[in-house]
């Protein structure tokens, strides 16, 4: 992978996010949900889209977690000790991994070749690279939690683009009413999906209940 | 800056979720005047829960602002006594809520009753198996309750929260179709059972090879519209998932703001204040009487409400931790076992077994928790663990689990954690696999227990509760042998693969696990071990209710909401039956 344009079709606008961080990030949550025979990966599903959107929000700056001192390392069972919110985790680990990268490749993540991205990651993943503020597994599992949540969250908060997300797992979003009927069906029950993001734009109506009507998506025979 | 005195009330109540609701609903219909004083916010279902927005698992399971907000107070938690806790800074193994409607408005509508051998742990294990069967460090203990003097106060319930069951045991007569294994009820539930999801028919069909007993679990999510004991109107529920975490935009759910709160709010003696956290429960010189509570309003101005009857009716962290900042009973000393008020605090065992198909396809996101298919086998008195060498036990059912896509995509084990293998996994599994969960006992212990933190403060000062857990020996034992038993049923279900997981050797409060946690302030005979009686009444403080999973003394394997709603029900009767005739200890 040897560009380093951003693939923005959407023509998104980054909001916390800054243009180096939007590289690594393109290039980084693309391996941890790939483009493949069954669809769109994570880039293209506009994932960095939704981190920006989370970063730039109350948890971006973890509004609602408990941030008095004094601040200790605890066990891993005490859970999440650390003094950095998401939005400085974001900025403070991309600058360092890619500092690693420029002494070790010569080049900042977003331009190493997949083969040695891939590598780097895996080594975020096991705590392989010391970066200086704050243990690489750290990042790396808030960002792959991040990633998860944006390719499967609802498309409005920026990810999930066309719900390929919920087209891979075949999960219909919305209900409609007719499920009290279905409850018990031995059937496979596939429809297109519907999200909230298409019922607020009008794409998608629905019935005084406020539930959308599924339209079934045809066998190939 | 002094405190504003308000006009004595004759009740005043700590928290609004199933406790709090129910309790000032009985009181306030009985005459009383009451207040309910709620730390969280008041939400309207029809417009802050509006369909379609409510169908967002990011919003409500990930992001809640529903659950309790730590930024101004968390509890702080270690392992054991060696470590120093540290802060719960994020929201993990549990999600407390707070809002009018409490942690209930979220809750999956899982509507069991306890067993009546769950109620008498202590005897019956006794009884079967001698006092040295029983872990020395273990502090199991009786209720003080029989289940004769009980059973109409869950019926009572059950009216309320529209309960959908079969009866498997009529006044001792065992039915067809339901429980067999459950305590004897004195007349159906209110509602049908749910009907019997696909995998919920192949979970039946592997348990009945393997000699068990399959049941529809019961729900409190309506099985057909509903008027309950209160007149208010609930509507069948449609079954599109979103339940546990989730507000009910249907209505379908119950819960305090489907099935209490629009009779209460009409009632011109009762009022709700939301947005006010209460700091302490105020006595008079002797120390022997409540005078009523002091809290800060939702404008920051401290506000001290008298009344002649006080009601913690909050989560178990919060009645056990007022009762600490009131300096009401003594605190519980794990070094001399002496004291009471946070002792014998207990969590939920669980876990489960995922069974992978590659010739089934289901529709995991129609459903919810609530419809599922159980067998009691190894619950209570069922199993005879003698030979197994654990107290305690399970139930097991497969739910038609409603879903969602962020947590809802298990894989088969050996799966990369991520990258294309991962996809291709979560593409193939997330329709093909059904999981059979296990839902087990939580014995108390001596060294697990609750008490005040010393170096961490809420926002307004006042020092976080502390809780110190680990799993014991004893838990650990049981689900093994239950995670085989388990797995038998689901190697009779035929699937290709299995998979599964557990809550490990230690207790981690990363990750969801259940927001069953139960004890603190626990009820029973001697005032040396509870520290309320069986009416939920204070020993130390007699116009003092404390009502909640707080006064469970240890959990057993059903969900604790439906014994919670139980005994507002119960304590509700003794205040307005025996209290208010004869104030004083009423045992």
């Amino acid at each position: 992978m040897e560009t380093t344009l951003s693939d923005n079709p959407g023509g998104a606008s980054y909001v916390y996010l800054q243009e180096p961080e939007i590289r690594f990030l393109e290039a980084a949550v693309e391996h941890l949900i790939p483009t493949d025979d069954l669809g769109p990966g994570a880039r293209d599903a506009g994932v960095v889209v939704y981190i920006d959107r989370q970063l730039a929000g109350s948890w971006g700056s973890h509004g609602r977690n408990y941030r008095m001192g004094p601040w200790r390392d605890g066990t891993p069972q005490q859970g999440y000790q650390s003094r950095f919110t998401p939005q400085e985790v974001y900025r403070i680990a991309i600058r360092e991994i890619d500092q690693h990268c420029r002494t070790t490749f010569d080049r900042p993540f977003a331009q190493l070749n997949r083969d040695t991205q891939l590598e780097v990651l895996q080594q975020l993943e096991t705590d392989k690279i010391a970066l200086p503020s704050m243990s690489s597994k750290f990042f790396f599992d808030l960002l792959w939690r991040n990633t998860d949540e944006g390719f499967f969250s609802d498309p409005l908060y920026g990810g999930n683009r066309d719900m390929v997300g919920w087209k891979l797992l075949g999960f219909p979003g919305l209900p409609t009413s007719q499920y009290r009927e279905l409850l018990t069906s031995h059937e496979p029950y596939h429809a297109h999906p519907v999200s909230v993001m298409d019922v607020q734009s009008g794409k998608v109506p629905v019935d005084a209940q406020g539930f959308p009507r599924h339209v079934m998506i045809e066998k190939e025979s | 800056m002094s405190a504003t005195k308000l006009k004595e009330v004759d009740v005043v109540v700590v928290g609004s979720g199933v406790v709090g609701s129910i309790m000032s609903m009985e009181l306030a219909s009985a005459g009383m005047s009451v207040v309910c004083l709620e730390r969280g916010k008041q939400f309207d279902l029809g417009v802050d829960f509006h369909t379609p927005n409510v169908y967002d698992e990011l919003k409500f399971d990930r992001h809640s602002d529903i659950f309790q907000n730590l930024a101004r107070d968390t509890l702080t938690f270690r392992n054991n006594g060696g470590q120093s806790a540290l802060p719960m800074r994020e929201m993990g193994a549990f999600k407390p809520g707070e809002m009018v409607g409490g942690t209930s408005a979220h809750w999956g509508a899982n509507a069991r009753r306890f067993l009546p051998h769950d109620f008498a742990m202590r005897s019956r294990i006794e009884e079967r198996y001698g006092k040295s069967f029983i872990p020395e460090d273990c502090n199991l203990q009786d209720w003080g309750l029989e289940w004769d003097e009980i059973e109409p106060y869950y019926d009572q319930f059950e009216n309320i929260f529209g309960v959908g069951g079969k009866a498997g045991n009529l006044d001792g007569e065992i039915q067809e179709g339901g429980n067999p294994h459950e305590g004897p009820r004195s007349r159906e539930y209110p509602n049908p059972p749910t009907r019997q999801t696909y995998q919920g028919s192949l979970f039946a069909k592997a348990a009945r090879s393997l000699g068990y007993v399959p049941f529809q679990g019961p729900s409190a999510a309506m099985t057909q519209d509903f008027r309950n004991l209160y007149r208010v109107q609930m509507s069948q529920c449609i079954h599109g998932g979103f339940c546990s975490s989730h507000v009910c935009s249907q209505g379908a759910k119950a819960n305090p703001l489907t099935a209490v709160l629009p009779a209460l709010m009409r009632l011109p003696n009762f009022e709700m204040r939301p947005l006010c956290n209460v700091l302490r429960v105020n006595k008079d010189s002797t120390g022997k009487k409540a005078t009523g509570v002091t809290y800060i309003d939702a404008r920051g101005n401290e506000i001290e409400q008298p009344a002649s009857i006080v009601i913690l009716g909050a989560y178990c962290f919060s009645n056990t931790r007022l009762l600490l900042l009131s300096g009401i009973g003594t605190p519980y000393d794990p070094q001399t076992g002496k004291g009471t008020v946070g002792r014998n605090y207990a969590y939920q065992q669980g876990g489960s077994v995922e069974i992978f198909f590659d010739d089934k396809e289901f529709n995991p996101f129609i459903g919810g928790g609530m419809v599922n298919t159980s067998i009691d086998e190894f619950n209570g008195d069922v199993i005879d663990r003698g030979p197994l060498g654990f107290i305690g036990g399970a139930y097991f059912d497969t739910s038609a689990r409603g879903a969602a896509p962020i947590k809802g995509k298990p894989v088969p084990p050996g799966t990369p954690r991520w990258g294309g293998e991962w996809k291709k996994a979560v593409a193939q599994n997330y329709r093909r696999t059904m999981n059979i969960a296990m839902h087990g006992t939580c014995l108390s212990y001596k060294q697990n227990y609750l008490d005040l933190d010393p170096t961490y403060k809420d926002a307004f000062g006042q020092p976080l509760l502390r809780m110190t857990f680990d799993w014991h020996q004893n838990e650990l034992r049981m689900m093994e042998y239950m995670n085989e038993r388990c797995a038998e049923i689901g190697r009779a279900l035929g699937g290709s693969r299995l998979g599964g997981k557990n809550k490990g050797t230690h207790f981690s409060i990363v990750g969801y696990q259940s927001t069953h946690n139960v004890g603190g302030a626990v009820m029973g005979e001697d005032p040396s071990t509870s520290v309320v009686n069986k009416y939920l009444q204070s020993w130390d403080v007699s116009n003092l209710f404390v009502v909640g999973g707080s006064a469970f003394p240890q959990q057993p394997a059903n969900g604790p909401t439906e014994t919670i709603g139980m005994l507002a029900c119960w304590a509700a009767d003794a205040i307005k039956e025996n209290y208010l005739k004869r104030p004083g200890a009423l045992v």
